[in-house]
């Protein structure tokens, strides 16, 4: 500490205890949903403290589920988003860091055309091109399969944009003892460039698997077979059953499960999300 | 961009590139050329009757008041997102740069809205401010304000805005804070035996030393405000009240998925893409420039 | 490497067995829908108890999310040559189904071909007439039919004085003083407000909304529904909203939970909410018929239903649609009809489902069950109450949904409104002429 006064620190302390408080409270009001009954959460007002129908209520999500498209309950739903983020995150990593090892190591005809080609894809996201895609996808049979659910979110630069910002910061030094000692190029990748990235990859790891867990839109469309169903569309679905009323217990304990994996990965992750992250810059 | 160093001329980076590229040819490039070449199409849903009219989509938006008044509203909208989320991340991140003991807890505590999804995030903030079971709004009632989201346009606004600001607090604060934590002590030390105070070396060290960072998270802040905060905006007001949190990503799929006018929506995604690749210039220039200097 | 080449093996394993398990044996039908919740559940079992029924065919319902969602997926999936059997659309997309000549197989040209025997004079006039060419041809099958009613709080009535359930829109407003009096904090809302404050409204009392018989004889129609006697009723409104008798809570169905929390004493939306109200609601409550504007009409003509029905696109094997033509036999028998009835609070379809419902006494233990078909059925319809019929109805219904909140939350007058509300509707129609020529 550069000084000590107590005051200033406490008053630390007070701002970080209520920030904690502001960002915290939604996700308590959804606990303490999940933990009564339905006519309880229909009356005014709501409760602020937890109820005692947690398990009851957790019984009811996991095995039956509201939604009548879904009343398998929401097990398989949490299985099938997982298969889909790790897709996601794993193959967009592999196909990344092989893009940006080319990109940044070798010379080579059309290099700068294959690297714009991947850059522009950085930020469109796929719901505005999405029924387009969808027509991709429905001609090489991929719907209602896990390929078609997770490859068209792998075309997205931001990942190799990040290894060869990473790659970038490699000292060549590595690169030409690399090739006194007679290593080719796999090597050098597999022995140098992968052990240096790994930070970055838990990072994109993390960032990436949060990002395949969390989409909508485009599993709605690529999705008929109901075994094929995601959490999060779950969720969506639940809140707008046609003209019924939203059964807030049930619908706040799915979004506690579904909130669940993403948070414990981002949570235990911390250490080498923060590192990863910060390092480059995105 | 390359490496001094590199690997001489073989096949092999083609093979190194080529899963990429094929997912993107096939995905991306595929797809937004078919979106391109709709622009110039009018169409009606099933595709079984095709008019190609130039640009008379385009002359159609530009003749319209409503995108205009799309394109305010989401500049408006994410200056907002941006500025509340950084605003609160910056202070939070300066009190825990501040504390010895416990900042590590409260990052976890802190980092990990940034996890949940966009529709659930809505789903969450629609509930506590649902106009007659909302359990804020019980409590913004019993003050005397009535809320209504649902008829209230600036209520609408201020509610996707929190929700999509709330979800990047995370985001921004391990930023700051990573940025605070890698300014040299013995800099804050000297100004602070010059008897500057803990404010005033906010503003005249601290700050100005975490620019870059503010910058490129401003860049990312808008360009999440601009694309990611569609299943937000979905999940609490549709648009509504009378467009009043209309956005231009929500106006693409509005146009094209619900009210399945293609020609139209597509032309809009082609603006998009423009906006797209101009933000995406900006940044990589940022990025750029940082870099030369490392 | 190693891991992600486990994961993938894994997955391909639980895709493929996911897969033949269900393309085998009998003609498989698809039924993309759009009920979730309960209805859903209901829905699985219309096709379980179908399936189960005869061992040829297997109709395999799947959620596509809600009516707009499930509407574009079935269109998108025409596109890419992967579309359903049969698809549940909004009646709001009526129009643009019924332009898409080359996708859509009218349902009666479905039985033909199945030489399904199929006796349309048992559906109800005021459910098929909306789903008919000008000709008469069934083009889709009713599936979940209802029509707009007024939903009461008996112990409200009770508690502030007002002796029957309101006829006409004057009492509406003195019904909702004396409620607002007795410290209810509105005195109604409605939802889905371009159906029930606009359609429905025109049909109620015998006026237009639309040139062309509101479209039934062409593309080329233009709105209507910004004429005098729309907009002094909806300043009207406006204007009671002031003093709380009216609360706008949202476009759908959202303002259901200030009727069952007591809130407001009366609600304008769909019958089919009679299951949720009365799960929720803890007071006496009923249901009548809409108010009558007596200023504009002597009586009230007939409602017109909401709902949604099923099309059949085209693109299978002919032995499919003889699946498709089996089903909607079953669908239409008078058990699995009144079944659905009195589960869900839709409308019967057919008039022997409807005897059937009153043979096991269901309007007798369930009082008011029967109001919205005898709404829907009140006289014969005519060109102004037979349904509408506009393309772009989705966006138009949007663009009516803004123009009115504008005149709710006061940015607008009630007749600038709906001048903005027709022109930019006007517009939308244009679009849909052009686009399908």
């Amino acid at each position: 500490m550069i000084e000590n006064r107590p005051a200033v620190t406490i008053i630390s302390h007070c701002m970080l205890i209520l920030g904690v408080a502001i960002i915290a409270f939604p996700i308590w009001i959804t606990f303490v949903a999940a933990t009564h009954d339905a006519v309880r959460m229909v009356q005014i007002p709501l409760p602020l403290l937890p109820g005692g129908h947690f398990f009851e209520n957790l019984n009811q999500a996991l095995n039956k589920g509201i939604s009548g498209g879904a009343n398998q309950g929401v097990v398989m739903m949490l299985f099938n988003s997982l298969v889909m983020a790790m897709m996601i995150a794993v193959g967009k990593i592999a196909i990344s860091l092989l893009s940006a090892f080319a990109i940044v190591y070798f010379r080579f005809p059309f290099r700068m055309g294959f690297f714009w080609m991947i850059f522009i894809t950085l930020m469109l996201p796929v719901e505005v091109r999405i029924i387009p895609t969808f027509e991709v996808v429905a001609n090489l049979n991929m719907l209602n399969t896990y390929w078609g659910l997770s490859i068209p979110l792998i075309a997205s630069a931001t990942a190799t944009f990040m290894f060869r910002q990473t790659f970038l910061t490699i000292p060549d030094e590595l690169l030409e003892a690399a090739r006194i000692d007679g290593a080719g190029p796999m090597r050098f990748f597999f022995d140098i460039l992968l052990p240096m990235s790994r930070t970055n990859i838990a990072a994109l790891f993390v960032i990436l698997f949060i990002y395949g867990w969390n989409q909508y839109l485009w599993p709605l469309l690529v999705t008929t077979d109901q075994s094929m169903f995601t959490i999060v569309m779950a969720i969506k679905q639940m809140l707008e059953a046609a003209e019924q009323a939203p059964e807030w217990n049930i619908i706040m304990m799915t979004t506690l499960l579904a909130m669940l994996p993403p948070v414990l990965v981002v949570i235990f992750m911390q250490k080498l999300f923060v590192k990863g992250l910060t390092e480059t810059e995105k | 961009m390359l490496k001094k160093v590199h690997f001489g001329p073989s096949y092999l980076p083609y093979l190194l590139v080529a899963p990429q590229i094929l997912i993107t040819v096939v995905f991306f490039i595929w797809p937004a050329g078919h979106a391109l070449y709709q622009s110039l199409l009018i169409q009606d849903a099933f595709g079984l009757s095709t008019e190609f009219v130039w640009f008379e989509n385009f002359e159609v938006l530009f003749e319209d008041d409503h995108y205009f008044d799309t394109f305010k509203r989401t500049v408006f909208f994410s200056v907002l997102v941006a500025g509340l989320s950084m605003g609160f991340s910056l202070i939070l991140a300066a009190m825990a740069d501040r504390v010895v003991k416990g900042a590590m807890a409260y990052r976890t505590l802190l980092i990990w809205p940034y996890a949940v999804a966009p529709v659930v995030a809505g789903a969450l903030w629609v509930f506590m401010l649902d106009p007659t079971l909302g359990i804020l709004t019980y409590g913004l009632s019993a003050m005397g304000y009535d809320w209504n989201h649902k008829l209230n346009g600036s209520e609408a606004m201020t509610l996707v805005v929190v929700a999509a600001a709330w979800k990047q607090v995370a985001y921004n604060f391990l930023f700051f804070l990573a940025a605070m934590q890698s300014i040299p002590k013995s800099l804050i030390e000297a100004a602070a035996i010059d008897g500057a105070g803990p404010v005033r070396r906010f503003w005249s060290i601290i700050f100005p030393l975490i620019s870059p960072t503010t910058f490129f998270l401003l860049v990312v802040n808008i360009v999440y405000a601009f694309f990611d905060t569609f299943g937000i905006i979905h999940a609490i007001t549709q648009g509504g009240p009378a467009k009043a949190t209309e956005i231009l990503v929500y106006k693409v799929y509005n146009d094209g998925f619900v009210g399945l006018d293609l020609g139209g929506s597509a032309a809009q995604s082609v603006i998009l893409m423009a906006i797209v690749i101009g933000l995406t210039v900006v940044q990589f220039r940022y990025v750029e420039k940082k870099v030369e200097y490392q | 490497m190693i891991i992600k080449k486990k994961l993938l093996k894994a997955v391909a394993v639980v895709a493929i067995s996911g897969f033949s398990a269900s393309a085998m044996a009998a003609t498989e039908v698809q039924w993309w829908h759009a009920m979730g919740g309960t209805n859903g559940e209901r829905v699985n079992k219309i096709a379980a108890d179908f399936n189960a029924s005869q061992s040829d065919y297997k109709v395999t319902p799947s959620y596509k999310g809600n009516y707009t969602e499930t509407m574009t997926a079935a269109i998108a999936a025409f596109r890419a040559k992967k579309q359903p059997h049969i698809v549940q659309v909004f009646e709001v997309g009526t129009a643009t189904m019924m332009a898409a000549k080359g996708a859509v197989y009218p349902v009666e040209q479905v039985m033909k071909d199945a030489g399904e025997p199929f006796n349309k004079s048992i559906y109800l006039p005021a459910v098929i007439s909306y789903y008919q060419t000008s000709d008469g041809e069934l083009l889709s099958m009713p599936f979940n039919s209802s029509t707009p009613v007024l939903w009461y709080n008996k112990d409200a009535f009770k508690k502030a004085g007002v002796k029957s359930p309101p006829e006409t829109w004057d009492e509406m407003k003195s019904a909702s003083e004396k409620l607002v009096a007795a410290g209810y904090k509105c005195g109604f809302s409605f939802g889905w407000q371009s159906w029930v404050m606009i359609e429905n409204y025109g049909a109620w009392n015998n006026i237009a909304m639309g040139t062309k018989e509101n479209g039934f004889t062409g593309t080329d129609t233009t709105f209507t529904f910004n004429n005098a006697k729309v907009k002094a009723r909806i300043a009207s409104i406006a204007d009671w909203s002031k003093d709380k008798l009216f609360t706008y809570g949202g476009r759908r169905g959202d303002s259901l939970s200030m009727f069952t929390n007591g809130e407001c004493g009366m609600w304008m939306n769909s019958s089919a909410y009679y299951g949720s109200i009365k799960k929720q609601a803890k007071f006496e409550f009923g249901q009548t018929m809409l108010p009558l504007d007596t200023d504009v009409a002597s009586k009230p003509q007939n409602s017109i239903i909401g709902g949604a029905t099923l099309w059949v696109l085209k693109g299978g094997k002919s032995d499919e649609y003889k699946g498709v033509a089996k089903f909607m036999t079953y669908l239409s028998s008078p058990e699995v009809q009144a079944w659905w009835h009195q589960e869900t609070g839709y409308v019967p379809i057919t008039t022997p489902a409807y005897e059937l419902s009153k043979k096991q006494g269901f309007y007798n233990s369930n009082p008011g069950t029967d109001t919205a078909i005898k709404q829907l059925s009140l006289n014969q319809p005519t060109a102004n109450s037979r349904g509408i019929r506009f393309g772009n109805f989705v966006q138009i219904r949007d663009v009516i949904n803004e123009e009115l909140e504008a005149i709710w939350n006061g940015s607008k007058t009630a007749s600038q409104g709906l001048d903005d509300a027709a022109s930019r509707g006007d517009k939308l129609l244009r679009k849909f002429e052009r686009a399908n020529k």
